[in-house]
């Protein structure tokens, strides 16, 4: 088993997914910076981590998804490898078009940092089939923009194609249809809000992290 | 550069409270937008109107979210 996690100017969570995946899932993790034009051989999963990436100037994750690494990470997903966005990650990959929609600013302004209980919407995908059939897992959010949107006939068609991964049992930010975390229709790229990076052993407050690297490296 | 009618802007909102806050009540569907300005190289307006369109919709707005405005002067 074998992971990526994405370093960009201004990522912040890179090291937390670093030793997240490594420590739930045993798996290799490579670190690699956004100016190259090649990603590791025999990836099974990609991480977009959270942070600031080029200090959101623009808008979030806008500067990002043209970075040099971007066409290789777009390429990976295209194979078939599991691409996960996390927080600033998620940004990325709705700025990137890999992922529809956009984050917004959160409905009340202000940053929230706080845990938050998430419904598992889809337990059949390739990063939650560890949860096993539960549809109750915590971890915890960090940002400020984290509102997720997009228009009507998207939305539907997320919720019709089993596309909404993760909701918001209490919405912090306004997200449409209180909406966490999202797969794209081939079922391989997932962007969420939440960090299974910041909650993968009891110590942080949950290890229920741990179970969305567990699914898909073990799927991988 | 504005978010699109229908996308809930929360700056606009908040302003618009504050300035209802300072006496002026009659203020409504405050918008905060951006203006983004730039030269250009070239000598054809229209084809730098059409270039400056083409960096709107790959960078600059972002069209899921945001309507823009693009003029050449």
């Amino acid at each position: 088993m074998k992971a990526a996690v994405i370093v960009f100017p201004g990522s912040n969570c890179d090291r937390d997914c670093k030793t997240a995946i490594e420590r739930s899932t045993g798996a290799h993790v490579d670190m690699v910076w956004h100016g190259e034009s090649a990603l590791p051989d025999r990836l099974d999963l990609v991480v977009l981590p959270g942070g600031f990436a080029y200090g959101d100037y623009l808008r979030c994750g806008a500067m990002a998804s043209l970075s040099p690494v971007m066409a290789e990470v777009r390429a990976a997903a295209d194979r078939g490898v599991a691409v996960a966005g996390i927080c600033n990650g998620f940004q990325v990959l709705c700025e990137a078009r890999m992922l529809p929609g956009a984050l917004l600013r959160n409905a009340g302004l202000k940053y929230v940092c706080e845990p938050v209980d998430l419904e598992v919407v889809n337990g059949q995908t390739r990063f939650t089939a560890g949860y096993q059939g539960r549809r109750e897992v915590r971890m915890t959010v960090g940002h400020g923009e984290g509102n997720f949107f997009a228009d009507e006939p998207t939305l539907e068609r997320l919720e019709g194609e089993g596309q909404v991964v993760f909701r918001y049992r209490r919405n912090p930010n306004g997200s449409a249809r209180d909406i966490a975390g999202i797969v794209n229709d081939r079922g391989n790229v997932i962007g969420l809000m939440p960090h299974p990076d910041r909650a993968f052993e009891p110590e942080l407050g949950s290890a229920d992290g741990a179970a969305f690297f567990q699914s898909v490296l073990a799927s991988a | 550069m504005f978010l699109k009618p229908g996308v809930l802007d929360v700056q606009g909102k908040a302003v618009e409270a504050a300035l209802h806050g300072l006496g002026w009540g009659g203020a409504s569907n405050v918008r905060i937008g951006r203006v983004i300005e730039f030269d250009v190289a070239g000598e054809d307006a229209a084809v730098a109107e059409a270039e400056v369109k083409a960096m709107c919709d790959k960078l600059l707005a972002n069209t899921v979210i945001e309507s823009y405005r693009a003029e050449v002067a």
